[in-house]
């Protein structure tokens, strides 16, 4: 890409804004289904309002943390193997 | 000879011999014709077993239909297809041949009435895969494709010893459900397992298949793990032992992708990721898990085919695989985006996907069964696939930052076969009737429903705001991360290294002491017996000689003598 080039709409620093915008506003519209909606709780937890958001936000961030930590002990240079 | 006594497989299998031979035009023809040709076959063959070919005591089966052989074979020869028209301007015939062997070897496994047949084809398709690998051509892939071979001849060897054991006890050759209860099962299970990409031997798919070719990783994702995905699924349902497998297998591909540099890697751990999630489904066996398995079987070839197709479109047009150099090559390469984020999405279970209507038959079969435990991880696993493959994938690969490289989509059959596949992930989404119709079992299961569309969408989009919250963290490095494949690499030969150099030290020890202890012993000899009336030059007279052979003739004439 050349400097002169015009960015592309996509990635214009107002479209991004907007698209933070626009992903806050559907995430809480799916947390608020949550009132209309009948869960059908198999356990108890599961149950509880806007779990299902909750639980995929925590565990995610918990498996980013997880990969990261285990990462500092397997990590190595990518050229580790290059002199098989 | 009537229709039903052919094998489905073997005219892939004779196809991937003629494919080196004929002309272009010819060529072209035949490896879109012949996997179409095979599903006609496939679809033909009434329920039953066929081409029983007796073998000393043994009556082999290569034929035995059914809707869960009919299923696999199924989307085996779609995949087939779709990989061919990917492939068409391949110009390494080696792979093609290589690949038609290979797909036609997995659907012998598929169709094999007993054990015997079973193991046939088993070994055809690991050799025929090694020679997909290996011909990538160049050094790293011989190196990657021996190592693929021998772990695949090491769990072929334990596959032959389970069957025989088990054919000894039993007197059977028949494959059908079995009890984890004997040395005979245990080893075939096992065997089965090192396919499926199981610990502790799980590093061979992650080591090997991104080292094939931009075409010949979109086969390799489908047949091996698949078929024993199959076999375990006809062979072990229910098997307890399985879940906790199912479920490493899971994080362990989740765990690994998220510290993935290289797109095809990220991709290929997350087939242990999918493999996991069936593997856990044929450890819970109800007839819903076990649908849930095959249905979900069907849909991860094409999406992860699909997935594996874009990546193979960025690297054929750009020459580069690691995320840290891709980028932003959605402005050039809109199709491949497109189709890679509708892969993306139906790996993750997206609404209106193929995953979706296939992946919840497995998480609500661990509800009903109240595996609480299960069904919690299944659930964390759903949002992590997302994690990991679905934005993970696309986001490194077609937007981030920009990298400044504007390569154009691929060429039109390998667009094609992107769109094909990518209409085959939506329209199982929206018409999961049609697949559902094919499972083994009966389908009472309706995945549309309000809640568990609801339920879906926010663990989905909550994963992706986790993305991109802790995207800081998530930044590519130039890395690899050391897996299973580390203790074959570096730990064991290192060890042996090791042992060798004690060994020869122990040796050079003693040989120099020996040495030493001679070359003393002669010194002292010499030195006592030298000088003018020493042993060593003491002088002997000639007439003494003469004596003695006067004495050795004389016995002689005596002795001859007395002999007669």
């Amino acid at each position: 890409m050349n400097e002169t080039e015009e960015k592309h709409w996509l990635v214009k620093p107002e479209t991004i804004r907007w698209l933070w915008r626009g992903g806050y506003v559907i995430l809480a519209l799916v947390v608020f289904a949550d009132f209309f909606i009948h869960t059908h709780a198999y356990f108890q937890i599961d149950g509880s309002f806007g779990f299902y958001a909750w639980y995929g936000l925590v565990v995610c961030i918990g498996m980013v943390i997880l990969a990261k930590a285990l990462g500092i002990f397997l990590k190595r240079k990518d050229t580790y193997y290059d002199n098989e | 000879m009537t229709m039903s006594d052919f094998p489905p497989g073997i005219a892939l299998i004779f196809g991937a011999f003629l494919i080196p031979v004929v002309s272009q035009q010819i060529r072209s023809i035949l490896i879109l014709g012949l996997p179409l040709v095979v599903l006609w076959l496939i679809w033909s063959l009434p329920e039953g077993s066929f081409a029983a070919v007796p073998l000393f005591d043994y009556q082999l089966t290569f034929v035995r239909s059914d809707s869960l052989s009919r299923l696999f074979a199924t989307i085996f020869s779609i995949m087939t297809f779709a990989g061919s028209l990917y492939a068409l301007k391949q110009e390494r015939l080696l792979e093609l041949a290589a690949v038609f062997a290979y797909a036609g070897s997995a659907i012998g496994v598929v169709f094999a009435g007993d054990l015997i047949s079973l193991f046939i084809f088993w070994e055809i398709m690991a050799l025929a895969s090694t020679l997909v690998v290996l011909s990538a051509g160049n050094i790293l892939s011989y190196q990657v494709a021996m190592r693929y071979f021998l772990v695949h001849v090491f769990g072929g060897s334990i596959l032959l010893v389970g069957i025989l054991v088990h054919i000894h006890s039993t007197g059977s050759t028949a494959f059908d459900a079995m009890q984890l209860n004997s040395f005979g099962t245990a080893m075939i299970l096992i065997g089965f397992l090192i396919n499926a990409a199981a610990p502790p031997l799980s590093a061979w798919l992650a080591d090997s298949y991104p080292e094939a070719s931009y075409t010949g990783t979109v086969f390799l994702s489908a047949f091996t793990t698949k078929a024993a995905v199959y076999a375990l699924l006809r062979g072990f349902p229910g098997t307890e032992i399985l879940i906790f497998i199912g479920l490493f297998m899971i994080f362990y591909g989740i765990i690994y992708a998220l510290l993935e540099n290289d797109m095809r890697r990220i991709l290929v751990y997350s087939i242990v990721n999918q493999v996991g999630f069936m593997v856990t489904g044929i450890g819970i066996g109800t007839e819903m898990a076990l649908n849930g398995v095959a249905a979900h079987a069907f849909t991860h070839i094409i999406y992860k085919a699909l997935l594996l197709m874009s990546a193979g479109a960025v690297l054929y047009m750009t020459g580069k695989r690691k995320c840290t150099d891709l980028g932003g090559l959605f402005q050039s390469m809109p199709v491949t985006t497109v189709c890679g984020i509708i892969g993306a999405l139906s790996i993750s279970s997206f609404p209106l996907t193929s995953g979706f209507i296939s992946k919840s038959m497995i998480n609500q079969s661990a509800a009903d069964e109240s595996l609480i435990i299960v069904w919690f991880m299944l659930l964390a696993a759903s949002a992590g696939v997302f994690l990991h493959a679905g934005i993970k994938f696309p986001w490194f690969v077609f937007f981030q930052k920009d990298s400044g490289l504007r390569p154009p989509d691929p060429p039109w059959n390998m667009k094609l076969a992107m769109i094909f596949f990518a209409g085959l992930c939506i329209g199982l989404g929206v018409y999961p009737e049609y697949l559902y119709a094919l499972l083994p079992y009966p389908v009472a299961y309706q995945p549309y429903t309000v809640t568990h569309v609801i339920n879906m969408l926010q663990v989905l989009l909550f994963s992706g705001f986790a993305f991109f919250l802790m995207l800081p963290l998530m930044k590519r490095t130039l890395t690899i991360t050391l897996d299973g494949d580390w203790f074959y690499r570096r730990v064991f030969p290192g060890i042996f290294k090791y042992l060798l150099a004690v060994v020869w030290k122990i040796d050079k020890t003693i040989r120099q002491t020996f040495l030493a202890r001679l070359n003393g012993g002669l010194a002292f000899l010499s030195q006592r017996h030298q000088g003018i009336s020493g042993l060593l030059s003491r002088t002997y007279p000639a007439g003494s000689m003469v004596m003695w052979v006067a004495v050795m003739l004389a016995a002689y004439l005596f002795l001859s003598f007395i002999t007669h």
